[in-house]
């Protein structure tokens, strides 16, 4: 892109994508007495990815605190500060195991305030170290954002870039309703341009990565660069796709993608949970109900991770989600309407 | 009564037993050893957890199991599985992600299992097996088959409710399970004294209602005594015990760890504390065996050890195509 050169030259800084996400609690460490982290392992350790990493020395472990190994109630407590007063950020190790915290975030937090006709707010933020790549095997390789999304009274965001870390874990942090992020873990070391200061990236919007007429590629997480990459060798055809990063799962951006399919009339959503009942099943739906029906000319596609948990050997592993290539053939197919 | 004040294991096991747990036990060491070595050469990927310095609270507690009795693991497994009996070659063959191994490539090192017999698994969920084992015991009493589970846990898991859930359960229907904690005072980077509000974790079986005794986890002698004890209470329908192994993990929590909120002092004095060289003295103090004998054992489980890692490379890669069996009965074929 074409942004002047000049400007970019003040704020040209790169750091990675926890950097961004450990830039962001920072400052409201600084910004906010209500601000306190939460999770196992979080402090002298620095977070099982870093992530958290020398807060605690700069902090204290009044305002980084180590939890037992205790999801349930971890997070219970987390929602519980929450509804009185602090601010908490609870980190989960790995978003695995957030299933042994659902009671707290699906039956308390996300219903609390309608539940309480309005009296209540529990603006608590839930951090979800997430996805496949590492070797780890079916109990900690999951994406369960769709899971999330399903909830109503909970926000879903997944950022992509060290930008939007940053700048969507400050908008959760502000949001007065609890919001779930979902961090890639093959993310984390990623290197982007990210603003000092405080900034928010507004939570409900898709961002458009690549500009493109053919085919609209919506794709989530690690899934935006694989699909980026997709249509670097597709443009080398003639085939130029559209990529949009998701951000938030819920809200869903519905107006950035009806709007890319009315131009394009192809849809093929990648994402990186199973198929089946997963986020591209939802924007699909929209699709198919919305005004931009009329304007698809090949059927709506989906890529999603295979049916079946993530198995532990490296080639099963990469099979059983959405790589590059598989993008790449499944965008050119539906550009050329061979679907 | 005799005052016979030989310790326990020499007391009720006879040689080969004796020389077996031994070169079970060095079985585990040079497992965990090649197994680290592996993933730094690259041939084993993902992560893995090593319970060198525990080697004897897996043996010494499993040896008043048969094949019969199940025993459910964790993610630090690798110890309890070949402590239960499994081929370590096709524990080998899992963690190089190939169909020999047990789980056909699938877990890897953190679903480490042995099925037929019965280690129904390690587990990447911490406190992920405690319930699981108190359904084996219910399995157990139901169908009378005079089966015990043996349910290892870390004393991070003891601040999970599945804990606390699992041993009410285990008391108030009386299954035959035994809960053993391996205390290594750390889970990850967080002590005991920093996540647990007692000192020790057997304290917490008062609250249900269960025996509960801490003891010196690299004594095998010690564990192997309390832990038969409970093991003969839960086969006669007394109901469930839980059991403290005090020891240490030698290496980081796993192959990510900076070891930062522990000290070089205190992993010294542990590895002072070795279990093996303790047992091996003891065996040899004892005329079990003597020094030649005991390196014979050691070679043999060297040799196993590395005819393991041979095996496993020249494993079989699963299919692409079979990347959804197993989900699914109908698949398993
Ligand atoms: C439910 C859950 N929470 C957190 C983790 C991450 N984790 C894996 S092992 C571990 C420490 C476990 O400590 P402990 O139970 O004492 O076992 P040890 O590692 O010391 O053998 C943690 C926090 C996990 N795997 N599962
Ligand atoms: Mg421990």
């Amino acid at each position: 892109m074409n942004a002047p050169a000049k400007q970019l030259d003040a704020d040209t800084r790169e750091i990675s994508y926890s950097e961004a996400i450990r830039e962001a609690m920072g400052l409201a460490l600084e910004r906010d007495e209500r601000v306190v982290l939460m999770g196992e392992d979080i402090g002298v350790y620095g977070g099982a990815f870093q992530v958290t990493g020398d807060l605690v020395e700069r902090f204290g472990t009044d305002r980084v605190m180590d939890t037992p190994i205790s999801e349930l109630g971890g997070a219970g407590v987390a929602v519980g500060a929450a509804l009185t007063g602090l601010r908490p950020i609870f980190e989960f190790q790995f978003s695995d195991f957030a299933a042994l915290a659902m009671e707290q975030i699906v039956n308390q937090a996300a219903k609390m305030r309608y539940m309480l006709g309005g009296e209540a707010s529990v603006p608590v933020v839930f951090r979800m170290p997430a996805g496949s790549g590492t070797g780890a095997a079916a109990q900690h390789s999951q994406s369960f954002e769709a899971w999330f999304g399903h909830v109503p009274g909970l926000k879903v965001v997944q950022p992509s870039t060290p930008e939007d870390a940053k700048g969507l874990l400050l908008a959760a942090l502000e949001d007065p309703d609890p919001v779930v992020m979902f961090e890639h873990k093959l993310l984390y070391k990623m290197k982007g341009h990210v603003p000092e200061g405080w900034y928010t990236t507004p939570i409900g919007k898709a961002a458009i990565r690549r500009d493109g007429k053919d085919v609209t590629i919506v794709a989530s997480a690690i899934m935006v660069h694989r699909a980026l990459a997709a249509a670097e060798k597709l443009a080398e055809e003639g085939i130029e796709a559209e990529v949009i990063d998701l951000r938030s799962v819920r809200p869903i951006d519905r107006d950035t993608i009806i709007g890319s399919v009315r131009k394009t009339g192809k849809l093929l959503c990648v994402y990186e949970g199973v198929r089946t009942l997963g986020v591209g099943a939802e924007i699909s739906a929209m699709i198919a109900e919305s005004e931009a029906f009329d304007y698809l000319d090949a059927p709506i596609q989906r890529l999603g991770g295979a049916e079946a948990p993530i198995p532990y050997n490296p080639d099963l592993e990469k099979a059983a989600v959405p790589q590059t290539p598989d993008i790449e053939v499944a965008a050119r197919r539906l550009a050329r309407r061979e679907v | 009564m005799t005052d016979d004040n030989r310790p326990f294991a020499i007391r009720n096991y006879d040689p080969a037993r004796l020389r077996d747990a031994l070169r079970k036990m060095y079985l585990i060491r040079f497992f965990e050893e090649g197994a680290e070595d592996s993933y730094m050469r690259g041939l084993i990927h993902g992560t893995m957890h090593l319970s060198i310095g525990q080697e004897a609270s897996a043996v010494a507690s499993c040896m008043g199991l048969t094949d019969e009795d199940k025993i459910t693991s964790t993610h630090r497994g690798h110890g309890h599985c070949i402590a239960k009996g499994a081929e370590v070659r096709r524990m080998f063959a899992e963690f190089f992600g190939k169909e020999e191994g047990y789980c056909h490539g699938r877990g890897g090192s953190m679903h480490i299992a042995d099925v037929t017999r019965g280690n129904l698994g390690a587990n990447g969920i911490v406190g992920g097996g405690l319930p699981i084992a108190v359904g084996a015991g219910l399995t157990a009493k139901r169908l009378n088959t005079g089966a015990v589970a043996i349910c290892f846990f870390g004393d991070g898991a003891n601040n999970e409710g599945a804990f606390h859930e699992a041993l009410n359960m285990a008391a108030i229907w009386k299954l035959p399970v035994v809960f053993i904690c391996e205390n290594n005072k750390y889970g990850m980077s967080t002590s005991t004294e920093r996540s647990t509000a007692v000192k020790n974790i057997a304290e917490r079986a008062v609250a249900y209602a269960m025996p509960g005794h801490t003891v010196d986890g690299n004594d095998f002698s010690a564990v192997a005594e309390t832990v038969e004890a409970a093991i003969a209470r839960a086969r006669a329908g007394e109901g469930p015990s839980l059991i403290e192994n005090l020891t240490y993990r030698w290496r980081g929590h796993s192959k990510s760890d900076r070891n930062r909120y522990r000290t070089k002092q205190e992993i010294d004095e542990w590895m002072a504390r070795d279990p093996i060289q303790r047992f091996r003295a003891e065996l040899i103090e004892h005329g079990v065996l003597d020094e030649s004998e005991a390196e014979k054992v050691i070679a043999e489980a060297r040799q196993e050890v590395e005819a393991g890692i041979e095996f496993a490379k020249s494993g079989t890669a699963p299919r692409i195509s079979d990347l959804a069996k197993y989900v699914y009965a109908e698949e398993n074929a």
